[in-house]
């Protein structure tokens, strides 16, 4: 059984989504989240699709933990945790997560291309706050690009949200940085140790 | 396998591709050749970084899976990888090594992809194994997808047949842990190349001998079915017995935890007996497999009877129970078995779909993408486009909407000449990649210049096989192994197809390109448009990048936002006069390629010099 109870989770699978749009660094935060699991002693599937959506599309990935998992793939619905890395995304998935579960929101805005060519608008944050509140009540908006540029490095934004989801979990910074360690350059290592406190910070402030 | 006793296994986080990278590596295999292709594509990426091994990707995937058999034939275990369309375009190789055999192991690794992520269809390379007569082998996870690549070479030598294995994307991108050893089989070194001419020259006589060989091995193979570790039975309730293989065996596992599961790892041929022995002790036998009734024809066709919905099958060709279109999941899994009256309860209701319309982020054109300009003179001047596969298929999308068909690799031309020899009354144009050209399209220009049709190709020569993420080419001067190499000179290549108008152009110059066009169209001859340009998203290009700027000149005419660009932004500021957005550019997202400071019509936008300038200013 996995258990958090800090968010009231009590699961023979825990199934993470991790959102956003191709480019914006979702691959390394899955890896994180696989590589944790397997430390963490559990079985773990990691599903992602390449190709065709990298091109600036619309990027998901499938995140797994449990004593034994099957199904790479989280069906509609039947999601514990989601990471949006941009709040347009986190919207366009809201429905696979289930009903009562965590959505972790980058307070970032990526225009598509198909506002400047079509009368769609991007949404406000108010309508994208209330339509997720149709679902869950338990969102969390994390402003993951400035805390990272606050650092001097933009791109350091994915791991801000780790450490905001490490925090949320209740789970202790260790393991998680170990495997954050073990997988970015020496020379951003100190970079990536504050982005992850700085998330953490967002979550327990 | 000989094993020291010092390597113990360890578990590593592999890809169900890098699984088999590694599976392929541990069994001693040292040659591959393929063409990239997803969801394939990572396994060649993988076993080349091995040492010991040559790997290359070859121009296409019947090259590829000829120098492969090569291989073989020359004694060294071999592997050729490609997606599952890719085997239509090695088809008549597979047809032929299936006749005879191998002197070393063979693997063919065909990559399916249901629900097309990637792809122009979900065909179920399945079908490829029982039509050409070879086993078929169906992993469900990573570890699998390595034991199973171990299996094949051993099985592959044993049987004298090459072996397919087969992959869907879902096990091809899914992470999952494996066991590993650090240590390769050691095979013994290659005898003298076989003068076998009864095995190898499938003329007539000699392949008249071969097709009985052929069916006889089908035979064979059936019987070791029977016993093979590849096939399991997990014995649980005997209520529901489900009869699979693949990645279905995962949701199998997770719709129906107390179901019994005749597990098929070998898909192709299928043991009759153990089949049969575990349907006799069910109550009710479901087969549960994506996309084609595959393993479901085989089973009915043995004379099994298999559990019967009460509703009927969509299609003619429909499974009884599960939806023969697209990947499976759980939920449909489920919803479906429900539907079926296999499981109590209605199909569970989707949660709400969202009440709100959300702009669509669709795969697009990258900012500072150098096919951009080509489509945007092609839009403008509405000319109907025979398009081909690459990231330059994007075109189709709006504001560009340049592209009017596209079916597989190499058809641009093709169809093109296709709309000239059929008398249409509008000039076409082809439009085609670097690699893709390579691929397949060398042949459709060969047969405009033979055949004298007045079709115009584009070769949009980005430098690079773009679209599945950056693959070296024969253009590229660098070889999947990293080896500096001779690089294919284009222009020359399409004036030795007998082209004799030919241009080769900067690919940002928007001017060049419509006034090309525009001469050529008045000129009944064919012709052949070079844009080179690498790929904005290369390092190299990358060092060049510089945001431009939109001046106070801007009035909102939306000429900019008509190229498609992301970069481009529509601004919060109206313009006083008009009342309608101005042009904004995301400095973060621009490259500098300039394609919309040479279509402002206002000169609103600031060219690199001009930005230059104004910087040191
Ligand atoms: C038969 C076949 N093999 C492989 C693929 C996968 N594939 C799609 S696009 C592409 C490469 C296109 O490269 P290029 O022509 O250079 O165009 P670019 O994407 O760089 O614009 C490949 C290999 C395919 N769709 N069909």
């Amino acid at each position: 059984m996995i258990h958090f109870p800090k968010l009231n989770i009590n699961t023979e699978t825990l199934s993470i989504l991790l959102v956003g749009v191709g480019g914006q660094g979702t691959i390394l935060a899955s890896n994180v989240l696989a590589e944790l699991g397997l430390n963490l002693g559990y079985d773990v599937k990691k599903a992602e699709v390449h190709g065709m959506s990298q091109r600036g599309g619309s990027v998901i990935s499938h995140l797994r933990w449990g004593e034994t998992v099957y199904s790479p793939i989280i069906a509609q619905g039947q999601a514990d945790i989601m990471i949006a890395f941009e709040k347009l995304e986190a919207l366009r998935f809201i429905d696979q997560i289930r009903p009562g579960g965590f959505v972790v929101i980058n307070d970032q805005e990526i225009v598509p291309v198909t506002v400047s060519t079509s009368d769609v608008v991007y949404p406000d944050d108010q309508t994208i706050r209330e339509k997720i509140a149709e679902y869950t009540p338990n969102q969390y908006w994390v402003k993951g690009v400035a805390a990272a540029e606050a650092l001097g490095n933009a791109k350091a934004a994915n791991v801000v949200l780790l450490g905001a989801m490490s925090a949320m979990m209740g789970m202790d910074p260790e393991p998680w940085l170990d495997v954050i360690s073990s997988r970015v350059p020496a020379k951003y290592l100190d970079l990536n140790q504050q982005a992850f406190y700085k998330g953490r910070e967002a979550v327990e402030s | 396998m000989v094993l020291n006793e010092e390597y113990k296994p360890m578990k590593r986080l592999l890809s169900g591709n890098e699984a088999v990278a590694r599976g392929a590596w541990e069994a001693g295999c040292s040659v591959a050749s393929g063409y990239p292709g997803t969801p394939s594509t990572e396994i060649l990426e993988n076993f080349a970084r091995y040492p010991h091994v040559y790997a290359e990707w070859a121009p296409n995937e019947k090259v590829g899976l000829d120098s492969a058999i090569g291989a073989a034939y020359a004694g060294k275990r071999s592997i050729s990888t490609m997606k599952h369309v890719g085997l239509n375009v090695a088809a008549d190789s597979l047809f032929y090594v299936a006749e005879t055999g191998i002197e070393a192991g063979l693997v063919i690794v065909s990559a399916d992809d249901p629900s097309m992520h990637s792809s122009q269809n979900e065909q179920d390379n399945r079908q490829y194994a029982k039509f050409a007569r070879i086993p078929c082998f169906d992993p469900a996870d990573s570890q699998e997808a390595k034991d199973f690549t171990i299996a094949a070479f051993d099985l592959s030598e044993r049987f004298d047949t090459p072996v397919l294995l087969r992959l869907t994307t879902r096990v091809c991108h899914t992470s999952g842990p494996v066991e590993v050893f650090e240590q390769q089989q050691q095979l013994p070194e290659p005898g003298k190349y076989p003068r076998n001419i009864k095995k190898y020259v499938v003329i007539p006589a000699n392949a008249r001998q071969l097709h009985p060989v052929v069916e006889a091995r089908v035979q064979d193979l059936a019987k070791y079915a029977e016993t093979s570790p590849l096939n399991r039975v997990e014995w649980r309730d005997k209520k529901l017995g489900i009869i699979t293989g693949g990645i279905a065996y995962q949701y199998a596992r997770e719709v129906f935890p107390d179901a019994s599961v005749l597990k098929l790892g070998m898909v192709y041929p299928i043991p009759e007996k153990l089949i049969k022995d575990f349907a006799a002790q069910m109550d009710a036998v479901i087969v549960l497999e994506e996309l084609d009734p595959f393993i479901e024809d085989q089973v009915r066709a043995m004379g099994v009877t298999l559990f019967e919905p009460t509703t009927k099958p969509e299609f003619p060709l429909s499974k009884s129970v599960f939806p023969i279109f697209g990947e499976l999941n759980p939920l449909i899994v489920r919803n479906a078995a429900k539907a079926a009256g296999l499981l109590n309860g209605e199909a569970e209701e989707l949660p709400n779909a969202l009440q709100v319309e959300l702009p669509p982020r669709p795969p697009s054109l990258c900012p500072g993408c150098p096919h951009r300009s080509s489509f945007y003179v092609l839009n403008k001047l509405k000319i109907p486009v025979n398009g081909d596969i690459g990231c330059y298929t994007l075109g189709v999308a709006p504001p560009l909407n340049s592209i009017h068909t596209c079916g597989c690799m190499g058809a641009s031309i093709g169809v093109a000449h296709g709309a000239a020899i059929a008398g249409d009354k509008e000039r076409h144009v082809a439009v085609i990649g670097d690699s893709t050209f390579f691929h397949s399209g060398i042949q459709g220009l060969i047969n405009v210049a033979y055949n004298r049709s007045n079709t115009i190709t584009i070769i949009m020569d980005n430098r690079v096989t773009g679209m599945t993420g950056h693959q070296q080419n024969p253009g590229t001067g660098l070889t999947l192994q990293n080896r500096e190499t001779i690089e294919v000179d284009i222009e020359a290549m399409v004036r030795a197809c007998g082209i004799t108008k030919v241009l080769t152009v900067e690919a940002y110059d928007v001017d060049v390109i419509e006034k090309t066009l525009k001469q050529w169209m008045k000129e009944d001859e064919p012709a052949v448009l070079i844009t080179k340009e690498e790929c904005a998203l290369l390092p190299s290009a990358r060092k060049q990048y510089l945001p431009l700027e939109v001046t106070d000149q801007c009035n909102g005419c939306t000429v900019c936002f008509r190229i498609g660009c992301p970069a481009i932004l529509k601004s919060e500021e109206l313009d006083p006069k008009y009342n309608r957005s101005l042009a904004e550019i995301d400095a973060a997202l621009c490259t500098g390629c300039e394609i919309c400071a040479q279509v402002c019509p206002r000169d609103a936008i600031l060219f690199r010099d001009q930005v230059r300038a104004k910087q040191v200013n």
